[in-house]
């Protein structure tokens, strides 16, 4: 297969810190590529050595099947984890300067509608929120028309309405056919916009796939939940032992986890079950992530 | 090149916003011209200065010389001992070596003066003439103080932008951009002197204005002096901030750059009297070169040609630091 991004045994060492330890994986073109993992779990690292900001301890990085070269940072646009513009420039005159850093760039007003930024296009850019700064940034990234572009941790610290707009915005650049390589330590983003991720823990692949792939892969079952009534005789309630699945008890929540969501419920029908308390759960990538690492993604 | 006038224009803007580091670059050196002008505002002093350029026992038997008034100098250097009558250092300079002779400042009351008291007890002497405008320690000092403040807006300016910009991650969004090193830093010399050489030059202009200050050669040599002496200190600004991201620490080396200039580079007085190796050491910095270059073409009327060893100094100095600045500049605080 060919890759648009390969990286293989890549390993960054910091005195006696080992932050990557031999990662290799590849990024096809067009698709959104996520690493996910906890704060301190390499993510930064191995994308800002793909980036070329920090120098492999040893690896290969290709870029089209090649060496990266000086074209490299024509081609790709980064948004970083934390960063500050310069002072007392407005944000147009901040993508005025980014502008003239590239040979080949999109049109202001271009980016301007994409991210939004025209209510606060006139002001300094120190003195914007948070989710005003992270779309400038994402502008920044995307000045240059790259082919890649990389976004490392970009909602974290953001307010919900915020990060869905971010997300939209995501969404348009994916659909524009650009190779979108993101950092992450949310699983509800890593599963809305990652078509392949990797998960990382101290600085190695724990594994890797879609999203849905890994769930199936580790986590096949579902939960059903449903609260049973304190007396099993009680209209509405139902014999456990007549479900094919394993039952948990959480507190008179019982939770029922089933390779099929259609057995447990037909299950539950033939007793003539209340089914008003039904939920569905399905397990998330912090299911996931707790299953193959033993602990949280938020530790 | 565009990337540099890019990052040029976007520094030149920020940096007539900061309001606070604005204020304080033209108010800092009006605060020193109100200081120089009440400072050096004292009246004349009356004691007679007689400069000695001969055997000390062949004066004993002047009369001018024994009086309470008159304070007497040796000199083992006639020219020097000439040049500080020409200032009005001296008010009557007098050789005992072969042909005994005196010389007066045609310029100077007291020189003609002191002639009078000398003439009136000692004949056998043969008159010789100078003249010159009396030299201030105002227009000695200004030089120096000029110097001075290139000095620090150039070091400062640039030093703690760099440093603060390499802590918040501008440089590093910077760095995932094609611009290079050379450029970058490049582009904030060329801003910064455009600043330091406009406000050393209103500071100038200001100062000829209210002190009326010696200016005896071309203005156009200052301004070639001031441009070369700022690119000098920025450089070794540039050089300073190449690679720390702490501010403390960059004001620590900042300030061990520029106390020793400000003590050993001749702005407040002259280290003639001061051991060679002193001296050798204060012609290292490049303070010194730009007061020397600067008091030369002022008091003495010096030519290109003759502060050009000064200037080839400071382009030099620019030279290797900005070299060694790109060699060492890092990005960001890991890299």
């Amino acid at each position: 297969m060919d890759y648009l991004l390969q990286v293989n045994h890549l390993h960054k060492h910091y005195r006696d810190i080992k932050a990557v330890d031999d990662i290799s994986f590849g990024i096809r073109a067009g698709t959104c590529f996520g690493l996910l993992g906890p704060n301190g779990a390499g993510k930064t690292t191995t994308i800002e050595m793909i980036e070329g900001i920090i120098p492999p301890t040893s690896g290969e990085i290709l870029f089209k099947g090649k060496p990266r070269d000086n074209s490299f940072a024509q081609q790709i646009g980064i948004q970083f984890q934390s960063t500050a513009l310069q002072d007392f420039l407005t944000v147009r005159e901040v993508l005025a300067l980014f502008d003239q850093l590239y040979n080949k760039t999109i049109a202001s007003e271009q980016l301007i509608a994409l991210c939004e930024l025209g209510e606060f296009i006139d002001r300094e850019a120190n003195k914007l929120s948070g989710g005003q700064k992270q779309r400038l940034l994402l502008a920044l990234a995307l000045i240059n028309d790259p082919a890649v572009v990389f976004l490392d941790e970009p909602t974290t610290g953001l307010d919900p309405q915020s990060r869905r707009k971010f997300w939209e915005l995501v969404t348009t650049i994916k659909a524009q056919g650009k190779t979108v390589v993101l950092t992450t330590h949310y699983m509800d983003e890593a599963e809305l916009l990652c078509d392949e991720l990797i998960i990382i823990d101290h600085g190695k692949i724990i594994d890797q796939g879609s999203p849905q792939q890994l769930l199936d892969k580790h986590l096949p079952h579902k939960r059903v939940c449903i609260d049973q009534p304190a007396n099993s005789d009680q209209t509405g309630g139902f014999d456990q032992t007549r479900l094919s699945g394993k039952i948990e008890n959480n507190n008179g929540h019982l939770d029922i986890i089933t390779t099929s969501v259609e057995t447990t419920l037909h299950e539950l029908l033939a007793q003539n079950t209340d089914l008003s308390s039904l939920r569905v759960r399905n397990p998330t990538l912090e299911d996931l992530f707790i299953k193959l690492t033993g602990h949280q993604l938020r530790d | 090149m565009k990337q540099f006038f890019a990052v040029f224009k976007a520094r030149n803007i920020e940096y007539y916003r900061d309001k606070g580091s604005l204020s304080w670059a033209f108010m800092f050196p009006l605060l020193v011209i109100i200081g120089c002008a009440v400072t050096f505002s004292n009246p004349d002093e009356s004691v007679f200065k007689v400069g000695l350029y001969g055997n000390a026992d062949s004066f004993k038997n002047i009369e001018l010389l024994q009086q309470s008034y008159t304070k007497s100098i040796s000199f083992e250097d006639l020219p020097k001992a000439l040049e500080r009558l020409q200032y009005h250092q001296l008010d009557l300079l007098i050789s005992s070596t072969g042909d005994k002779q005196y010389w007066i400042n045609t310029e100077s009351s007291s020189s003609k003066a002191a002639e009078q008291l000398l003439l009136a007890n000692s004949h056998d002497f043969t008159k010789q003439e100078t003249s010159g405008r009396k030299i201030r320690y105002v227009d000695w000092v200004i030089p120096g103080v000029l110097g001075m403040n290139l000095m620090f807006g150039a070091l400062f300016g640039v030093g703690y932008v760099i440093v603060r910009y390499r802590n918040n991650g501008v440089l590093k969004r910077l760095q995932a951009t094609p611009i290079s090193a050379l450029q970058f830093l490049s582009a904030q010399l060329a801003s910064r002197l455009l600043i330091v050489v406009l406000v050393n030059s209103l500071i100038f202009v200001g100062c000829h204005y209210f002190l009326n200050l010696v200016v005896l050669g071309s203005y156009i040599n200052l301004l070639l002096i001031t441009v070369l002496g700022g690119l000098s200190m920025i450089a070794i600004g540039l050089l300073v901030a190449s690679r720390t991201a702490n501010e403390e620490l960059a004001g620590g080396l900042l300030n061990i750059a520029t106390w020793p200039m400000l003590f050993l580079s001749e702005v407040w007085f002259s280290l003639d009297d001061s051991p060679q190796w002193l001296q050798s050491l204060a012609d290292l910095m490049p303070l010194t070169h730009i007061v020397k270059a600067t008091r030369a073409v002022m008091i003495d009327g010096a030519t290109l040609a003759e502060v050009s060893h000064h200037l080839l100094w400071m382009l030099a100095l620019t030279a290797a630091c900005m070299a060694m600045a790109a060699y060492l500049f890092r990005w960001t605080k890991s890299s």
